[in-house]
């Protein structure tokens, strides 16, 4: 099972509980590094400070696990899903990492290639999408992007949460269907 | 004898398969009173246990035993081992299918007549016509109760229709409307009406789509004249020195190998794993396989000329709410060369939720391009095209030469390459289908390419002659006179319309000549 937690919002800074790290504590530690605005990665972990969520990876190094977050935004690119999404959806890399090493180089030396093909900075230091775009486009025939991109067509489409944003409505029939719950209400034909 | 029946019991019919031919055939024999067998390979899901989720209901349901692909169709570089998205549970795709009911067009029974001869193409007409199928029509609408037959009122439109319908009248259509379903409008034969639920291809929770598993089976069970083994997995049928078949070897449930002696074998198991079982049977008698002196057993394989026009409007159109299949227009299923092509089709709403639109939307594709369309789901509406393409010889299903199944059987592979006349008249269909949702304000059209086969054909054909197919025009062996073809794999052409309504009423009547011969002792 994908092992993102929840925490309060930064702005509650009680301290750690549970597997979470707090933002002040990571930041007291001083072992962050900072990943454009978005993620911090430390330790073991990635915590996005702002909405609250932090990643815990054991196989996968935080750092790889933090370029295949944004990799993944990059390919099915939605501005209004969070990060979150996309780190669930990338997550099960980490397990199957440790069960398959096969799996493990195939992540491991993929995010590497990005990264050398960014150049200093790496991947992640790319600001703008069309630059990372770019990249990969030189490598969507390869078996890390297929595997990666193929992956996320279930892996974040796939996520019930998500639906909603999309006005998906899901599951129809312990609500009895749409018969009463406007399946011809279209009203602008 | 009265079901159960004995391993040994040489009396009964053994069907394989329980969807829109073997069911609806199983039922028909045990309601004469002839002792009936049928050997399911999937599980026994209720409809209460259907799941409004699609990839977890496609866990449930879909036939996902390996098969691999080849040839130029996209399918076979997006879904390489998933050639044709159809059923492995009790009821077959009954469960699965949106329950258009249309008859064939007396033409399409003719189509080596009325087409001429195809470059390229294996044409052939039917050994039956319209004028002798039409009472077998007639029964099976009133078995399945079809909309706009037999007093049965019309469903309602959802949105997605009313879209349709607003760009049909555009475009002048004349023939759109909800269409000729097996769906309940209201109440009948003990099954409540549709809810609009829209979760038609996930098995329908309240039972309103008409499915073998919860009318053609149960009936026949009633009669005690009728069994059903799930998870029974046939993988050869035996036969004699006179070249009659005995029996058929299956793994039964517990995984143990069993051989159910018979009077009468007939195959349902759809047109893949139909000719497989035939081929898998090879013996010294029957090197080719059994039944295929013709050498046209895995031949022919059509799947339909699909294709989807999705389209973005600037206002919601909610098209996943209610019906799957909530509509068609027929003006496009006519027989008419002008348009280049042909044949016919038929342009029938469709609805994916966000999870298969990602995966079928457009295989493959990744970037703005594609995410934006999902951003647009609320405002999509949505169509799917089914016309008739050609039967050609190499598009065939064969054993393949490496791989095995987990019984050590050999897998099937399917090729496929689109026919000229297929692709000029998908092209056309995506042509009518956008130009359609843009005379009601589309913002942008997908032409989106087919999906992994649901309507498979024509792998075991109807044939007037031995030398040209497979069966006659009762599905019966050319060859071996107690070994009959019960499902989709026996149509000569394809024809544009959905083909469940067919397959019905060809088991149908299969069903009184099986009677009529048992009684002769002919068979």
């Amino acid at each position: 099972m994908v092992t993102i937690f929840n925490r309060k919002p930064d702005r509650d800074e009680s301290g750690p509980s549970g597997k979470g790290i707090s933002r002040r504590d990571l930041l007291k530690s001083g072992g962050s590094a900072s990943l454009g605005a978005i993620l911090i990665i430390s330790g073991s972990s990635i915590i996005h400070p702002k909405f609250a969520w932090g990643l815990e990876t054991t196989n996968l190094d935080p750092q790889t696990m933090a370029t295949l977050i944004q990799m993944a935004r990059d390919v099915y690119p939605h501005d209004q899903v969070p990060d979150r999404f996309y780190a669930i959806a990338v997550k099960p890399y980490d397990a199957k990492a440790g069960e398959d090493p096969k799996t493990k180089k195939l992540v491991v030396d993929g995010v590497a290639d990005l990264d050398k093909r960014a150049g200093k900075g790496g991947y992640l230091g790319l600001g703008w999408e069309e630059d990372r775009l770019a990249i990969l486009r030189k490598i969507e025939d390869t078996p890390f992007f297929q595997t990666i991109r193929g992956g996320l067509v279930t892996g974040l489409y796939n996520q019930k949460d998500l639906w909603p944003i999309f006005g998906y409505e899901g599951e129809s029939f312990s609500k009895g269907g749409y018969i009463a719950r406007g399946f011809s209400d279209i009203e602008w034909l | 004898m009265a079901a159960p029946y004995d391993l040994k019991d040489d009396s009964v019919v053994v069907i394989i398969g329980s969807g829109a031919g073997g069911g609806t055939l199983g039922n028909e024999l045990a309601q004469k009173g002839i002792d009936v067998v049928i050997l399911e390979a999937g599980a026994r899901h209720e409809y209460d246990d259907f799941i409004n989720d699609e990839w977890d209901s496609f866990g449930q349901l879909a036939w996902v035993d390996k098969r691999t692909t080849s040839g130029d169709w996209r399918v076979a570089k997006d879904f390489p081992n998933l050639p044709a998205w159809i059923v492995k549970s009790v009821g077959g795709s009954t469960t699965h299918w949106a329950g258009a009911s249309l008859r064939f067009q007396d033409h399409e029974f003719e189509a080596l007549t009325h087409y001429g001869k195809v470059k390229g193409a294996n044409l052939l007409d039917w050994p039956i016509t319209l004028a002798e199928l039409e009472p077998y029509y007639a029964k099976a609408e009133d078995k399945m109760g079809v909309t706009r037959t037999n007093n049965i009122e019309g469903l309602p439109g959802n949105n997605n229709f009313k879209v349709l319908k607003a760009g049909a009248d555009k475009l002048g259509y004349k023939e759109c409307n909800t269409g000729h379903m097996a769906i309940n409008s209201a109440e009948r034969d003990d099954r409540m009406s549709c809810q609009q639920t829209g979760f038609c291809f996930q098995g329908c929770k309240w039972g309103a789509k008409w499915s073998t598993l919860y009318t053609e089976i149960p009936k026949g069970e009633k009669t005690g004249k009728l069994e059903v083994r799930p998870n029974s997995m046939v993988q050869k049928i035996e036969h004699d020195k006179s070249g009659k078949v005995t029996g058929v070897l299956y793994v039964d449930k517990d995984g143990k190998q069993q051989l159910q002696k018979a009077r009468i074998v007939a195959v349902a198991g759809n047109s893949i794993e139909s000719p497989r079982l035939l081929l898998n049977s090879a013996s010294s008698m029957f090197p080719d396989g059994l039944g295929n002196s013709s050498g046209q057993v895995g031949r022919n394989y059509m799947r339909h000329t699909t294709g989807s026009v999705y389209a973005v409007f600037e206002k919601p159109v909610h098209m996943y709410r209610g019906t799957t299949m909530a509509g068609i227009i027929r003006d496009e299923a006519k027989h008419d060369p002008s348009r280049g092509f042909v044949g016919g089709y038929e342009m029938e709403t469709l609805s994916l939720g966000i999870p298969f639109l990602a995966a079928f939307l457009d295989p493959g594709a990744w970037g703005r391009s594609f995410t934006s369309a999902l951003d647009q789901y609320v405002n999509m509406a949505g169509m799917w095209i089914v016309g008739e393409d050609m039967p050609q010889e190499d598009n065939r299903i064969t054993l393949h030469k490496d791989e095995k199944d987990k019984y050590g059987l050999p897998i099937a592979n399917v090729n496929f390459s689109d026919h000229p006349n297929d692709k000029a008249m998908r092209d056309h269909a995506y042509k009518q289908g956008q130009d359609l949702y843009k005379a009601v304000g589309a913002v942008r059209t997908f032409p989106t390419p087919p999906y992994p086969s649901t309507h498979n054909l024509g792998t075991n054909r109807m044939s007037e002659k031995a030398k040209d197919g497979v069966v006659n025009k009762n599905g019966q062996s050319h060859d071996i006179k107690n070994l009959f073809i019960a499902d989709g794999s026996q149509f000569t052409t394809g024809g544009a319309e959905n083909p469940t309504l067919t397959i019905v009423s060809l088991a149908i009547r299969q069903a009184d000549y099986i009677a009529q011969e048992m009684a002769a002792k002919t068979i």
